[in-house]
């Protein structure tokens, strides 16, 4: 099963001069072994290429279920001088959470389980 | 037991926010942060302007409005309201003070952090302010369009203000979390070397710093369940002792506290997380446990640090040039098209004007990938856009003459224009950020009362 990110996880994003931090957090604690494993730094530098040249350097919270990505050069120089209109990477933090990650079924189901009925439809993705 | 309220994340944060804590609880501190990066930089240019003015004007009349309270209850209110000019602050408030019949107001002012203004002239800045990274360009390479340079002070000169029973306490620079952990550090006696402690504290700075951001405000996790956001109640921490602290919020306000709302503040603009440095000491964010103990209450206890660096950070601000952006709005049929002929049309014809004296243009089309770019999802026909155009420039007047290029796009340009409110877009100063280190015996923070 494929899920969007946002499935799994919450987070957000802040800067300092040209450079995003995104804070990906674990909605169940359970989780976190599973994305510590597979959302590796590498993973996200090649995902978010888009928006962000990189590099991406990634830290551990495991008392927090959760994972900081830094990436560098992200933000078109940043604060008060750059053009672009999210300056501060305000919307960085949903735009990893876009990005396609292969679940295990039992995983699956318990994805399902926790939202109910509420899970976005966009979050799941067509294999 | 003490309480130290959030009363602000930001200069123009949230109007209601200050009042709300102080009506709808107890609390013992109301601490304000007003200084994001560039705010500073806005202060000085408002300075140069007029010598009594460089401060968050709006501080002043939104405490004026709480002074009586504050004063009944002994609730003590920390402030960098003071930016780049504390002692014009402090005067506006005794001032008020007095307007309202009220004498023996103690306002303590912190300054020291003012490269410019607050250092002697014997040596110049040049050769003790260091670039924060080893490639970083040198100081003098900036120093001649130089608007301000501040030293992040720490704890220390906030705590000796609450020690001289300031009742308000306004600051220039001083580092975020250093201003809630102030009253921690008064309250409970902590030794100058407990890092743990001064860890701990600096943590529920950190936290407390963004104001509604830790309660339920821009909050991911599940953001439409948080009630009554009409009514935020900004966090509150409370400690009942040393160790460890609760965060809440009042009952009657709106909001949520949870260890997911904490946990999308604690990792907010972090690097490492086992080091998270200030001036006061380095804590170790991997240590942090919490630990959800009632509705709205969260335990954040076990957090270690260590010493804190020798050198001060410098955050210095300089005039880059200049920047202009304007808006225009298209419907279906085409609108992405259109948007992006007029982008092309605003281009090409201010190019005829001022040829290559204009840097860097952006031309953004709003609602069809200005945020996420090739991240989402190819739309075939957005029903409705906004184009962004943005352009940086050294020279005022070639934007001056780019701004001229907007409106005409309605009777000039493709069909259908509209969103143009708010008339012909103006540049605006652009103030680069320059990070530099500086010793700390360079910096000399002072610390003086003045009374209404």
């Amino acid at each position: 099963m494929k899920v969007r990110l946002y499935a799994l996880a919450h987070g957000r994003s802040g800067d300092k001069g040209d450079s995003v931090n995104i804070g990906v957090i674990t909605r169940r604690e359970e989780w976190y072994e599973f994305l510590r494993e597979n959302l590796t730094a590498d993973a996200v530098a090649s995902f978010l290429q888009p928006i962000a040249e990189g590099p991406v350097k990634r830290y551990e919270l495991p008392n927090l279920g959760a994972l900081n990505y830094v990436v560098e050069h992200a933000l078109g120089g940043g604060g008060s001088t750059s053009l672009q209109l999210d300056a501060q990477g305000k919307t960085y933090a949903q735009a990893l959470l876009r990005m396609p990650i292969h679940v295990p079924d039992a995983l699956g189901v318990e994805i399902h389980t926790h939202w109910g009925d509420d899970l976005p439809q966009e979050c799941l993705v067509p294999e | 037991m003490i309480r130290i309220a959030a009363g602000s994340g930001f200069w123009g944060d949230w109007p209601q926010a200050p009042r709300l804590q102080v009506e709808s609880g107890p609390i013992d501190y109301l601490v304000m942060d007003y200084l994001a990066e560039v705010t500073l930089s806005l202060m000085h240019r408002q300075k140069a302007r007029n010598p009594t003015a460089g401060y968050a004007a709006d501080f002043v009349t939104d405490i004026a409005a709480l002074l009586p309270t504050l004063l009944d209850r002994n609730i003590r209110v920390i402030a960098n309201a003071g930016g780049a000019n504390p002692r014009a602050c402090a005067e506006a408030v005794c001032a008020t003070a007095a307007a309202l019949g009220i004498a023996g107001l103690r306002v303590a002012v912190v300054t020291g952090d003012d490269l410019l203004a607050d250092r002697g002239g014997s040596v110049p800045l040049e050769s003790v302010v260091k670039p924060f990274y080893p490639d970083g360009r040198p100081f003098s390479s900036i120093a001649s369009k130089l608007v301000g340079a501040h030293a992040y002070c720490g704890v220390e000169s906030v705590v000796e203000a609450l020690h001289r029973d300031a009742q308000i306490i306004i600051t220039g620079r001083v580092a975020d979390p250093s201003l809630f952990l102030a009253p921690y550090l008064h309250e409970f006696q902590v030794g100058p070397r407990d890092w743990d402690a001064r860890a701990l504290g600096t943590v529920v700075g950190h936290i407390l710093e963004c104001g509604g951001q830790a309660s339920g405000g821009n909050f991911m996790g599940d953001w439409e369940s948080v009630p009554h956001l009409h009514r935020l109640g900004f966090p509150i921490a409370e400690f009942e002792s040393a160790d460890k602290a609760v965060i809440t919020k009042h009952d009657s306000l709106g909001g949520l506290v949870s260890p997911a709302t904490i946990k999308e503040q604690l990792v907010y603009e972090i690097g490492d997380p086992t080091r998270y440095v200030t001036p006061d000491c380095v804590s170790d964010f991997t240590t942090i446990e919490l630990r959800e103990i009632g509705a709205n209450r969260v335990e954040v206890s076990g957090v270690r640090g260590a010493d804190p660096p020798e050198k001060l950070k410098v955050a210095a601000y300089y005039e880059s040039g200049w920047m202009i952006s304007g808006q225009l709005t298209y419907t279906w049929p085409e609108a992405r098209r259109k948007a992006e002929a007029a982008g092309r049309l605003i281009e090409q014809r201010s190019r005829e004007r001022v040829g290559d004296r204009v840097n860097n243009w952006r031309v953004e089309v709003i609602g069809a990938g200005a945020c996420h770019g090739a991240l989402q999802p190819a739309i075939p026909e957005p029903e409705e856009v906004t184009l962004r155009v943005t352009a940086f420039s050294e020279d005022r007047a070639a934007l001056d003459e780019v701004g001229r290029e907007f409106a005409p796009l309605i009777l000039t340009g493709p069909p259908g224009a509209t969103g143009f409110a708010g008339g012909r877009p103006k540049p605006s100063p652009v103030f680069a950020y320059w990070p530099g280190l500086i010793d700390r015996n360079e910096v000399e923070p002072v610390v003086e009362v003045f009374v209404s």
